[in-house]
């Protein structure tokens, strides 16, 4: 497996987009920093802006990558080494580079601008990481999405409306829901409606650190409620694992039956 | 040797392979022809794992290969299109399959061959079609392995290229390999190939010599052979 994510990683880093993703993160860290001045205050925009972003650039990237290498993994697929390994390799390799994007592109700024004497520090390193987690679950969703999908256009189109609902329709409903059913105790189908979403998890899980009640909004509130802060921190850190883990074993069972 | 039983497979609703049963002895050319969407390719794939087979059963050496991956260290595979990551230079590619088996490559005589040296670093996304093949052609010719599958694998290749793929394809038989050809040229079938298997519909229409073939169907030129199998 070490020797498939050796090379696609190889690929993927010399790749233009990489670059492209790479200078993107540099810029918006250098004008954030510059327009707030403030860490902590950069660190809150950032957020909005990742936790829209990344998954969207993953799911892109996830999907691009599998069509695009579809007959190289024909050829590796004839050599004598497990599918399972094949599959798990060039994922990680796609996952790993673009969570490089992001942490040496986010991360040059704002060690530049001193984060490390920062009480903030910690409040950034939770970004990057929450990041990274976003890369790894949208780009396995996005591949197990591809999977499924022999044509093209097809996997493309349901791999950005899969995007779409979890970034931006779901929450929609879950808020139209709110509202329609105002005179029932929601509590608790809030904060399972929650974590059957990978966004608003890492939305709730930075705000949770960031101890900025304003914006916790109603879910945000009930999960503090719930949990408390450090409670809530880990439990939504272990969902956001269990996030990766899902999509990952159903890349794994449908590529042991997959014909190529 | 190869032996398939029973073989079965079915895209959807569309029966590929249909109850087949073939047996490749060791050594020797064999020519797998068929029309288009005959299940030349399924075949093919079905034997290297990468389809997996509804029903039957695929014995190399005696022993079922389905669901294995061990047994591909010993098949050397040329897929009919090449497509390799197009950050990666040649070199790097060669090196990499070289990796990823545990054997020994002899790709610098190949190499030489097709005329691969100024191409070596170069990126995979700026060469040819052609070129593409041929690096193609080093990859699958670098090992020492006693079954050879190709599919189609005079594709984009030029004519002094393609005399070469000929030569190592010989080769290769006198040191007693078994080679799996699949092609639509009937000059390279009527060249190369000790025998020939006929796919129709998913199951084996006819399998021997071209001289039996034609003998069988009265007819002098293979082609025409082939038409009037089709035909009748």
């Amino acid at each position: 497996m070490f020797k498939i994510l050796k090379y696609s990683f190889s690929d993927l880093i010399r790749s233009r987009w990489s670059y492209v993703y790479f200078l993107f993160y540099l810029a918006l860290g250098f004008v954030l920093l510059f327009l707030n001045n403030s860490i902590s205050k950069a660190v809150i925009t950032l957020m909005n802006i990742i936790i829209v972003l990344t998954p969207l650039i993953a799911t892109i990237f996830g999907v691009m990558y599998y069509y695009n290498s579809k007959e190289f993994t024909e050829l590796l697929l004839a050599q004598p080494i497990k599918r399972k390994q094949i599959f798990m390799g060039q994922y990680l390799g796609v996952a790993i580079s673009l969570s490089l994007s992001l942490v040496l592109g986010l991360g040059i700024p704002f060690v530049a601008y001193g984060a490390f004497q920062s009480t903030a520090i910690f409040d950034f390193i939770l970004l990057i990481v929450v990041g990274a987690f976003l890369n790894f679950i949208f780009v396995a969703l996005s591949y197990s999405i591809a999977l499924s999908n022999e044509n093209k256009i097809k996997g493309f189109g349901y791999a950005i409306l899969m995007w779409l609902f979890l970034a931006v329709i779901y929450d929609g409903v879950f808020l139209i829901s709110l509202v329609v059913f105002n005179d029932y105790p929601l509590d608790k189908v809030a904060l399972l409606a929650t974590m059957f979403n990978p966004i608003d998890l890492s939305r709730i899980l930075i705000l949770l650190k960031l101890d900025i009640s304003a914006l916790l909004g109603y879910t945000g509130a009930v999960f503090k409620e719930f949990f408390g802060t450090n409670t809530g921190l880990i439990t939504s850190l272990g969902l956001l694992s269990l996030w990766v883990l899902a999509p990952i074993w159903r890349i794994n069972t449908k590529v042991k039956k997959k014909d190529f | 040797m190869i032996e398939i039983k029973n073989l079965y497979k079915s895209f959807n609703k569309l029966t590929v392979l249909d109850g087949l049963d073939l047996v490749f002895k060791d050594g020797g050319i064999f020519a797998i022809l068929g029309p288009n969407g005959s299940g030349k390719t399924t075949l093919i794939k079905s034997i290297l794992g990468m389809v997996v087979p509804d029903k039957g059963e695929i014995l190399v050496n005696n022993s079922d290969v389905i669901g294995q991956w061990a047994y591909r260290n010993d098949i050397n595979y040329l897929p009919q299109i090449a497509n390799f990551p197009s950050n990666l230079t040649v070199i790097e590619l060669i090196n990499m399959v070289k990796n990823l088996r545990p054997k020994e490559a002899k790709e610098t005589e190949l190499i030489a061959t097709f005329g691969l040296e100024p191409y070596l670093n170069k990126k995979l996304g700026n060469l040819s079609g052609g070129t593409k093949q041929k690096v193609n052609l080093v990859l699958t010719f670098m090992f020492d392995s006693p079954l050879i599958i190709l599919d189609e694998p005079t594709t984009g290749l030029d004519p002094i290229s393609l005399i070469h793929l000929k030569e190592i394809i010989r080769k290769e038989k006198n040191e007693g390999k078994t080679i799996l050809i699949t092609t639509h040229i009937m000059s390279l079938v009527e060249e190369m190939a000790d025998e020939i298997v006929f796919l129709l519909d998913g199951k084996i229409y006819f399998k021997g010599s071209a001289d039996t073939l034609k003998t069988q169907t009265k007819q002098h030129n293979l082609e025409h052979a082939i038409a009037s199998l089709l035909q009748s």
